[in-house]
């Protein structure tokens, strides 16, 4: 079909949207909308599907097919969308929670399969819906109404569970960077497979500041690393610091005396590489942001296509009488 | 050597589980069913896979009932027991028929065997006289075996496995059967192992040669073929006819069938013969478990496709949420319940059919959703094509209940041709104006506007929905009405079924038997019996539970008493009871095993005789 002529306003529903004020859910929806008039898809082709949170309000939001279903199983349903209709662009919307607590299992099985989708995991560590408790990416420690004395779980890190899940496509953004975030979206967008996109979210009622460090004009220098393929991991003040390797362990160095040469040379096909990025994870690294890791493999809906058009190849489009009949008959008269 | 004609056999074959018993089982079937009796099978597995051998825990079987007369059940006692081993014999003895025939492997009643069977130091069935009330004909199998086969270069092991080949090389003797069948089995299965196959041949030919010219078997019995309606029949096994509803449903409707399904005793079949059926553009998926398996159907279905998953008990509780989901959506999809014992993991490989108030009941909320169920391995067929028509048509998720009796059960089916079968209309929408997702027609269905559609983009989701619109709705007044139509939409569906009908019997009378699922051979043949008797008895059989056919009440009040026997504590009873203040009767029965006709026979001249 001939690609239509869209804005940002065709995309968005009738709907009120029903978010906290100031919640950074607003900024990624605003992002989305933007985006889907530059990916080149029809909108009718185009489906939202989330689970249950906050976050997942928001296929409500988009002018587009979508479900707002339960809670964790945005990533099967979407599996199962994708697999019988292969022409559309799926979306998959989905919280800390929802993707990584009670949706866990599917989200790993989803981007092993690699089925082509763009899942958008808006990250709050907390679960907002209902009210406050923490959640699988609350740091340990974190008191809330059901830790009172401070949580004892060991947080998830998301990026790294994706990649042990082989996940094709992984990126992290935030909803305090619209530029960088629309970036990110439409990367996630062309790549084909599973693109899983992080997305820091701010919860300004149950968790506020939670990336604060990441966000403030003070701190963010220091402790924010855009990552660009090719280039070199600077960061720090006018990019005053790099990191190097010293064999597998990633070291900050000064650019006063270090040659950019030296550095760390960010590489999205190389997945050793793309392991110790998200590794970053505690405060003696910059948090990486960007494209960590991407790869091109076999989509599960184009392999399950494939055997079907094989299977008629060989024994020839599917005969309903034959099939009654089996391969064995006897009459009675 | 004699040679009697005989109406009816049943004959158990039990082994080890390596033994290879299902498949002499189910070639003896194959025979017979392509010789033209009627008949009924049921294998009887061990829950494991490999249960240590020689034990009775090992012990796997095969039941089967074939005549030259119509044939319900796999028969409730056993003219012939065939046994591999001491085990098979002490856990299947009491099937047999007094005056029945035993063939034994004597290579199974050594030392080593009967100490793993239970039997102390020098006790042994075959020689304490235990079995004078049997015919006995005893034969060393792995001996004859491997002397059979000294020419052949094959491993002792991979000799061995060919013991199953010999006794039914035997059973077709005494039953004056062809081998020629299952030759062509062996031939296709083999194809690439011409070693194997050359074996497997020589030791079939062996068992039937021995019978032949040894002197133990003094009998040959003749069983003709079955005077069945006229017309051509294929054998079938419940869980193929499952898989063979659900393409012909694909394809009378025009809708891709996509499958979602994690493996479970006894429903796995049907996913493997979906896998095979690929050319039919079946989208098989193993999911993760079974609620990624239902969510995937969901999300299908929501693309426009027919969206099934299938399962047993315990994936069905997993299922519960999604198919909650499904019915608010109002998405078809269907989901198959091949039932087995409960609760918990319980007996995965006996039947039962204790899932019934789940289907009708396992949900969150005022959550009502159509129940169908099958009664016989080849109704699977026609009862699964129904779950999909009428999920389609009425935008449903729908039940489909069968159980492992039947699923693993074979039948002679009489099948029909595609011109046969219903059309399916599908209620897909491209019309634009005035669309709104929840506008409901005559029987109260939304019209189903898939993705792709230029103009219909609208989102769906599980929380309540505002009449019409589809929108989020908090309202009061406006969940109450909407819990009321989608009740009544699922109730509606009563007009676009068939009658309840008598299967045996009169329409009024002293006795009504109303039974469901796989009970249906046991009760016909009790029913059927004691009619001959002139016993005022009748039997109906629902294959629709939700909704209830129409004239059912009418039916009902046709009866002094209405017996309901089921496979369970009593769930059938209930919903009737609820739904007509009528004081039914149970008759239940919960070891794990179909009904003997017998048990049912003997309930219903109790309550004749006003017991
Ligand atoms: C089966 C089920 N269990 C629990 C809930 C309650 N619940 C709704 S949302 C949620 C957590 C949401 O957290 P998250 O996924 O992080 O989303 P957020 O609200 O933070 O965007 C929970 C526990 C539910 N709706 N369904
Ligand atoms: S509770 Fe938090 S995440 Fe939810 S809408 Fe409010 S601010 Fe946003
Ligand atoms: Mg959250």
């Amino acid at each position: 079909m001939e690609n239509k002529e869209y804005t940002a306003k065709d995309f968005s529903s009738d709907q009120e949207v029903r978010w906290c004020p100031g919640c950074g859910d607003y900024s990624i929806l605003k992002q989305v909308q933007s985006v889907m008039p530059e990916i080149g898809v029809d909108k009718e082709d185009i489906v939202f599907i989330s689970g249950i949170g906050c976050s997942s309000r928001f296929p409500y939001y988009m002018n587009t097919y979508g479900m707002h279903s339960i809670h964790g199983r945005a990533t099967a349903i979407a599996s199962g969308l994708k697999a019988a209709r292969p022409d559309l662009s799926v979306w998959i919307i989905t919280g800390d929670g929802d993707s990584l607590s009670i949706g866990g299992n599917h989200l790993i099985h989803l981007l092993r399969r690699n089925f082509d989708t763009n899942i958008l995991l808006f990250n709050n560590q907390i679960y907002g819906l209902t009210k406050g408790q923490y959640s699988p990416t609350s740091e340990k420690g974190k008191k809330t109404k059901s830790t009172p004395m401070g949580s004892i779980d060991h947080p998830f890190n998301p990026l790294a569970l994706c990649m042990g899940a082989d996940a094709t496509f992984i990126a992290r953004t935030m909803d305090r960077d619209p530029k960088h975030m629309r970036e990110m979206l439409k990367l996630s967008n062309d790549h084909k497979g599973s693109s899983l996109l992080e997305i820091y979210q701010n919860c300004n009622v149950f968790n506020d500041g939670a990336f604060f460090g990441m966000t403030d004009k003070a701190t963010k220098m220091n402790q924010t690393l855009f990552l660009e393929d090719g280039e070199p991991l600077l960061f720090g003040e006018n990019k005053s610091k790099g990191i190097k390797l010293d064999g597998f362990k990633p070291i900050v160095v000064s650019m006063e005396d270090t040659s950019a040469d030296d550095l760390w040379i960010h590489d999205e096909k190389d997945r050793v590489k793309a392991g110790l990025l998200t590794r970053f994870f505690d405060d003696e690294m910059p948090r990486p942001f960007g494209v960590f890791y991407s790869e091109d493999r076999m989509l599960y809906e184009d392999a399950l296509v494939g055997q079907i058009e094989e299977a008629k190849e060989l024994k020839g489009k599917g005969n309903l009488d034959n099939l009654l009949k089996g391969s064995n008959t006897w009459s009675i008269d | 050597m004699t040679q009697e004609t005989v109406e009816k056999v049943v004959i158990f074959f039990a082994g080890d589980s390596g033994d290879g018993i299902q498949l002499a089982g189910s070639q003896f079937t194959n025979t017979a069913a392509l010789y033209g009796n009627d008949l009924s099978t049921f294998p009887d597995f061990p829950a494991e896979i490999r249960a240590p051998q020689g034990t009775l825990a090992g012990v796997s079987g095969f039941q089967i009932s074939f005549g030259s007369t119509e044939i319900f059940t796999p028969g409730d006692e056993c003219d012939v027991l065939v046994v591999m081993n001491v085990a098979a014999l002490k856990a299947n003895l009491k099937r047999l028929k007094k005056g029945g025939a035993i063939i034994v492997n004597t290579d199974g009643f050594d030392k080593r065997n009967l100490r793993l069977a239970g039997f102390e130091d020098g006790e042994n069935p075959l020689s304490d006289n235990s079995l004078s009330d049997y015919r006995v004909s005893e034969m060393n199998v792995t001996k004859l075996t491997r002397e059979c086969l000294v020419d052949i270069t094959l491993g002792v092991k991979e000799k061995d496995r060919c013991k199953n080949m010999f006794v039914l090389g035997f059973v077709y003797w005494m039953y004056n059967r062809t081998l020629e069948h299952t030759i062509e089995f062996l031939t296709q299965k083999f194809k690439s192992k011409p070693e194997v196959l050359e074996a497997n041949i020589k030791v079939l030919k062996a068992g039937y040669n021995f019978a032949d010219t040894c002197e133990i078997s003094s009998s040959r019995f003749e069983v003709k073929p079955a005077k069945m309606s006229s017309g051509t029949y294929r054998n079938i096994m419940g869980n193929q006819a499952t898989a063979i509803g659900l393409i012909a449903a694909s394809q009378q409707s025009g809708l891709d069938l996509f499958y979602g399904s994690y493996p479970i005793t006894p429903a796995s079949d049907i996913l493997h013969e979906l896998a095979k059926h690929k050319n039919f553009g079946v989208k098989s998926f193993q999911a993760e478990d079974e609620i990624a398996a239902v969510s995937a159907a969901i999300g299908a279905a929501f693309g426009g496709a027919l969206g099934v998953t299938a399962t047993s008990g315990p994936g069905v509780a997993l299922k519960g949420e999604a198919i909650g989901l499904a019915f608010m959506l109002e998405l078809p999809i269907v989901i198959v319940n091949v039932q087995r014992g409960g609760p918990s993991t319980g007996l995965p490989t006996k039947t039962e059919q204790a899932d019934l108030l789940q289907a009708m009941y396992g949900r969150n909320g005022e959550a009502p959703i159509p129940v169908v169920s099958a009664s016989t391995p080849s109704d699977c067929f026609e009862a699964s094509f129904e779950a999909c028509r009428i999920a389609i048509e009425h935008m449903t998720p729908v039940f489909f209940l069968s159980d492992g009796y039947i699923a693993n059960g074979a039948e002679p089916w009489m099948y029909p041709q595609t011109k046969d079968l219903k059309d399916i209309s599908v209620p897909i929408t491209t019309k634009t104006e005035d669309y709104l997702p929840y506008k409901r027609d005559e029987k109260l269905v939304r019209e189903w506007a898939i993705p792709g559609t230029a103009g219909l983009e609208h989102r769906l989701g599980g929380l309540e929905k505002e009449a019409e619109t589809g929108n989020v709705s908090y309202d009061s007044d406006n969940h109450e009405y909407m819990v009321k139509i989608r009740a009544e939409k699922v109730e509606r569906i009563a007009e676009f079924i068939p009658l309840q009908k008598v299967d045996s019997g009169e329409v009024k009378g002293k006795v009504l038997v109303l039974a469901w699922g796989s009970t249906y051979g046991a009760v016909k043949t009790a029913v059927k019996e004691l009619l001959a008797d002139g016993f005022s008895v009748s039997h109906a059989h629902l294959r629709y539970i939700n909704p209830l056919p129409k004239n059912l009440v009418e039916l009902l009040s046709g009866f002094d008493k209405v017996l309901i026997p089921e496979i369970n504590n009593g769930q059938l009873i209930k919903i009737i009871r609820d739904k007509y203040l009528i004081d039914a009767i149970p008759l239940n029965k919960i070891k794990g095993t179909p009904f003997e006709a017998r048990e049912i026979k003997n309930r219903i001249k109790e309550l004749h005789d006003g017991k």
